[in-house]
């Protein structure tokens, strides 16, 4: 098996769990030719033996010789050659077909292939202002975005640039400029095609600019830092489309604003300029096709086939999860078994420091030494590429992943995915299973694992959710002025405007529809003058206004630094990490804060390998290898995702049931447990209990608001406790509750969750609430506040939260409603305090509190006592933890005896 | 107030929670590295436009060390200015802020290396000065004792469960004292870097600056201290 595996090529007649013999039309061929330097290259001869049509059809009988069909897979786009799509043919359809061109339509010929429904779609509406597709992962996307692109460009040749593709990771780019090479190469199409992103040479890229290919592939931040140029204006000249994939991801983040920013000051330069968009299944197309959209010109929406729905099920083992913790160690031998059952199994973790465990005791317990590799975003570039190569070739079994994978690379032969830890978001999970769809018209395979005994009944509402079609989706709020602010000094960098123009402009752009002047006034006058209060000098200013009216820089070499920080992604202050020596080779980044808590001789887990911290180097974290088996566990930063309002309705809804008779004993008598002792928490009511535990007055608030919000609720809530007297000690917030413990208990909860109490007490803890901080310091650094990058150095994370830190005390003293304190307050009441959920519950449950006094530790309860993070309530925790150490100190040294006397 | 009272050299000296140093005897306030005008400096270069509040942010803590000391000598120890002749580019307010501080007062402005010109403040401007067996200069020298100094910005760096909590600090040893930085907004340099390492003798102390300054064994690198 895992030679023919290494072989990289499936047998022709029976892909494992393949549907082989499920009849299709003839002839055709819907996905994208493989690239040309993969080992499962369709049209690399080397490789393959017979020829790419033969492959496809043997008989009348449609095989699937290449399971993998690349990013551009072939099961949806068959199946929707069978079925009609949803808003597919459109009136006309057939007399008004668009014709490919001969040279494309030849080579498509010469391979038996047709062009499938949406694809055509795709054609038909090429003259679309804005135009939206939305298929399934795999769904042969891509392809139906470049090829009115290939058409127009083999119809009328022509020199400059015609299409930009902009995709959220520079992996993809390059991926698609290799994909595309094959049919502009076999069917000598008159293109060039080249991508450009962080990673392209400075020569070529210079190059670019001088002379641009028909078709660019890049980034939204490479796009803003083309934009930023004086020549912007030539280089796009003659653009006609632009191709954004995966919309729906970017659409999630402040890299989708500033890309409408950028958009729409292509738009301007290029008037009739076309946008596509191309997205995953979601929830809410009209909220991507708003995104996208320009001006007046609203946006079309295609919906292609989605395909059969996904074979999904949770893992049930007959040891039951743990209470707590997100390990799921207990699930290993399980889906050992099922690494050995599939070809290639993904095998998706919520946060990099549990996939690192989870690799770790994987290979712990892997006896038959299956290839398992892991890949994160922590992991050094050469090791994931090594990895990505091995997924590619099918030299791997099963990989160990997080979010780095959620994205279309295809990733090679997946027929399962597993995830562990509660989903958390139905959207995603379904993005995810979607890796495992390589074979056309059969289901994409996945299982979930629960990684404790909550997460059981969170992963039923889940599998619920998913085969009801009920995918989540928090609403986003308009564009962030943090993004505009950039993006006027982008403008300006790019030569001088006029601010009615740029505000015309901006306001072109989806996220930025709302925006008012005054509101872009405060963020022009900020990045001309930082916009403070204390009215400064004339060298203060970074932009100025000249006699004519036009804005430009008052130093015209500020643009260099202007153009080193454009960007909006925050990465989390790390250091590499590298074995020790002269050019030890780099393995990964930590986070700074974990590594400033290692002393020598410390063992943590990089890239599945124990190491033992020697020492900083410079700013390097440097190792050693060793055969210890207990590693101290580093902590990667990684997303936290609150689990989504939507599963959370389904896990309470769940509840109401007389029985779970889908739930696995365990869980079952668990909540049987809690209904017979307390209760079950209701849809529309708060639960909240009390009772004595560990010499302690415990309340435990149910309020189903995810993770920040119960967080944010327990900051709250303390506060009110302790203006009321009853002296609360600390908290631990979950998805779905919170616990509070403290000396005295809580009688009457009631008066705890007056909402315009709570909001009240909102502004005092946050102004100097290190969440503030945080959010603080990435707004500023979008903003141009604070420079990440001075003369292509970056600026260490510590030296960049020290000064943020105290930038952000002084503006809160001097300056407290300065713009940036007021994005920084928008930024954390919708990111990290998410008190719109807290908002929400409240309207949910009204008065309709259900307190319970109970003797001791409730079922449902019971698991809190075993989270991680709680939250000691003290202002003075650093002054009493720097005592601690300075007394332990002074005693070692012996200090405290020689030493003159304390006050 | 909270202090740190010492003796170096014979002089029964005070380090303040502020990171300013108090002679009690002699009725002298020092402090080091105020670095006034940093962000109109940062912003005149076409760098990062911060907050202009910085210079009334270190005179405050100024004014509040002297009326709480009472002090009637001060010794500003070298880059009070962060640029030459940026105390000109100084809003008014803060200018008169300084007269006021300095009326009454016998000021001495020790040149650094972001003010070696002497500025267009009264007071007396020195490159050092000695006050009975204490030498005041900005950067330590090799080979000298009884010196009080500034430049580095020293700061400590304790990690307790997990957490690294940093504070400015002085330095202190038998030869030598380091005041941390006292201006607002100023960076430093952990006192287990290399030069501090080997500036400071193997028993250095470091006095930590905060709501009770104390002292401890000076933190270093982590292979001289195995």
């Amino acid at each position: 098996m895992s030679a023919r595996m290494e072989s990289g090529i499936a047998p022709p007649a029976a892909p494992p769990g393949g549907r082989a013999g499920k009849p299709a039309p003839r002839g055709l061929c819907p996905s994208w030719p493989q690239v040309a330097n993969s080992p499962r290259d369709i049209f690399g001869q080397k490789k393959h033996k017979g020829s790419a049509a033969f492959a496809f059809r043997v008989g009348r009988k449609v095989i699937d010789p290449v399971p993998d069909r690349s990013y551009l897979g072939a099961r949806a786009t068959l199946t929707a050659a069978v079925k009609p799509v949803l808003l597919l043919p459109p009136p006309g359809y057939f007399s008004t077909m668009t014709r490919l061109p001969d040279a494309l339509q030849h080579w498509f010929d010469t391979r038996g292939w047709q062009v499938h429904p949406h694809q055509k779609a795709m054609l038909d509406r090429a003259d679309a202002a804005c135009l939206m597709l939305i298929a399934p992962t795999g769904g042969g996307k891509t392809l139906a975005g470049f090829l009115p692109t290939l058409s127009e460009l083999t119809e009328e040749p022509r020199t400059g640039l015609h299409t930009l593709y902009i995709s959220p990771l520079k992996a993809l780019a390059a991926d698609i400029r290799r994909n595309l090479r094959v049919p502009i190469e076999e069917a000598n199409l008159p293109i060039r095609v080249e991508d450009r992103t962080g990673d392209t040479p400075a020569s070529r890229k210079k190059r670019q600019r001088a002379d641009p290919p028909h078709i660019l592939l890049t980034t939204p931040e490479s796009l803003a830092l083309l934009t930023s140029y004086e020549d912007a204006p030539r280089i796009f000249a003659g653009l006609q489309r632009v191709v954004v994939d995966e919309i729906h991801a970017l659409a999630e983040s402040k890299r989708g604003d500033q890309l409408m920013l950028a958009l729409a000051r292509l738009q301007t330069l290029c008037p009739g300029l076309r946008r596509v968009g191309l997205s995953a299944t979601v929830e809410d197309p009209q909220a991507i096709a708003r995104l996208l959209a320009h001006g007046d010109f609203p946006c079309e929406i295609l919906q292609a086939d989605p395909g059969p729905d996904p074979d999904i099920s949770m893992l049930i083992t007959d040891e039951a999860p743990p209470w707590a913790g997100g390990g799921a160690k207990y699930s290993i031998p399980a889906v050992l078994e099922q690494v050995k059952r599939h070809r290639t199994t993904l095998i998706f973790h919520n946060t990099r420091a549990q996939a690192e465990i989870y690799f770790h005791n994987l290979w712990l317990a892997n006896e038959d030494s299956l290839p398992i590799g892991i890949h994160h975003g922590s992991l050094d570039r050469g090791q994931r590429e090594k990895v990505e190569a091995a997924m590619v070739a099918g030299h791997l079994r099963a990989i160990v992943c997080t979010g780095s994978l959620d994205l279309g690379i295809d990733w090679g032969d997946v027929d399962l995915v597993i995830q562990v830890g509660a989903p958390k978001n139905v959207k995603r999970l379904v993005q995810r299973i979607g890796r495992a769809n390589h074979r056309y018209n059969a289901p994409s395979k996945a299982i979930l694992v629960p990684a404790n005994r909550f997460e059981v009944v969170e992963c039923l509402a889940a599998l619920e959710a998913v085969r009801a079609h009920d995918l989540d989706g928090e609403p986003r709020g308009p564009g962030p002025r943090d993004v505009l602010c950039q993006h006027i000094l982008i403008a300006a960098a790019s030569g001088p405007f006029e601010a009615d123009t740029l505000y015309t402009e901006m306001r072109g752009a989806g996220p930025y529809a709302g925006l008012t002047r005054p509101q872009f006034d405060a963020c022009l006058e900020f990045c001309a003058t930082g916009g403070y209060a204390l009215r400064a000098y004339d060298q203060w200013k970074r932009l100025m206004q000249r006699p004519d009216g036009l804005w430009q820089l008052r130093d015209p070499r500020s643009a260099v630094r202007i153009r080193q920080n454009i960007g909006t992604i925050q990465d989390t202050d790390t250091l590499k990490v590298r074995w020790r020596g002269r050019g030890g080779k780099p393995l990964g980044e930590v986070e700074e804060s974990f590594a400033a808590s290692l002393t020598k001789g410390d063992t943590f887990l990089i890239g599945g390998q124990i190491v033992r911290y020697e020492g900083l180097r410079e700013l390097t974290v440097e190792v050693s290898r060793d055969p210890g088996r207990k590693p101290k566990i580093a902590t990667f930063m990684g997303t936290k995702f609150a689990t989504s309002t939507q599963l959370s309705d389904r896990i309470l809804r769940l509840f109401q049931q007389d029985d779970w008779p889908d739930l696995p004993p365990h869980t079952r008598d668990w909540l049987h447990l809690q209904r017979r002792v307390s209760r079950l928490p209701e849809p529309g009511r708060l639960l909240v209990e009390s009772f004595p535990h560990d010499g302690r007055q415990q309340l435990v608030v149910y309020g189903f608001a995810g993770r920040n919000a119960q967080q944010t609720l327990g900051l709250l809530l303390t506060k009110r406790m302790e203006e009321i007297g009853l002296a609360p000690m600390g908290f631990v917030a979950t998805d779905y509750a919170t616990l509070i413990w403290g000396l005295d208990a809580v009688t009457d909860p009631v008066p705890l969750f007056d909402l315009a109490a709570l909001e009240a007490g909102l502004d005092g803890w946050l102004a100097g609430n290190a969440v503030m901080k945080r959010t603080f310091r990435a707004s500023a650094t979008i903003a141009g506040l604070i420079e990440r990058q001075i003369g292509g150095q970056r600026k260490t994370g510590r030296q960049a939260t020290m000064s943020s830190d105290i930038l952000y005390d002084t503006l809160l003293k001097y300056d407290p409603d300065h713009l940036l304190m007021q994005i920084t307050r928008e930024e954390a009441m919708r990111g990290l305090v998410d008190f719109a959920r807290i908002r929400e519950m409240s309207a949910r449950v009204g008065d309709r509190i259900d307190h319970l006094r109970l003797t001791r530790v409730t079922p449902l309860a019971a698991p809190l006592f075993l989270e991680q993070g709680r939250v000691p309530v003290r202002g003075s925790a650093d002054e009493r933890l720097m005592e601690e150490e300075v007394t332990r100190l002074l005693n070692e040294s012996g200090l405290a005896q020689v030493g003159p006397k304390r006050p | 107030m909270n202090t740190h009272p010492f003796t170096f050299h014979g002089a029964a000296l005070h380090a303040l929670p502020s990171g300013a140093l108090y002679w009690e005897q002699t009725g002298l306030l020092v402090v080091s590295d105020l670095h006034l005008g940093k962000s109109a400096r940062l912003s005149a270069v076409g760098g990062a436009q911060l907050p202009p509040y910085e210079t009334r942010e270190t005179l405050q803590r100024l004014d509040a060390d002297l009326a709480a000391t009472g002090a009637t000598r001060v010794i500003c120890l070298g880059d009070s200015f962060d640029a030459p002749g940026i105390d000109a580019h100084l809003p008014e307010d803060d200018l008169l802020w300084i007269a006021r501080l300095q009326a009454g007062r016998d000021w001495t402005w020790i040149a650094g290396n972001h003010d070696p010109a002497p500025v267009a403040l009264t007071g007396a401007h020195r490159a050092e000065h000695r006050d009975g067996p204490l030498t005041f200069r900005h950067i330590a020298t090799q080979g000298t004792t009884a010196e009080v100094s500034g430049h580095y910005h020293p700061k400590a760096r304790l990690t307790v469960r997990g957490r690294s909590l940093t504070r400015p600090c002085f330095l202190l040893d038998a030869d030598r004292l380091i005041l941390p930085a006292y201006g607002a907004y100023t960076g430093g340099l952990f006192s287990d870097s290399p030069v501090l390492s080997a500036l400071m003798r193997p028993d250095a102390q470091a006095i930590l600056t905060g709501s009770r300054p104390v002292a401890i064994p000076m933190p270093r690198r982590a292979a001289s201290r195995a």
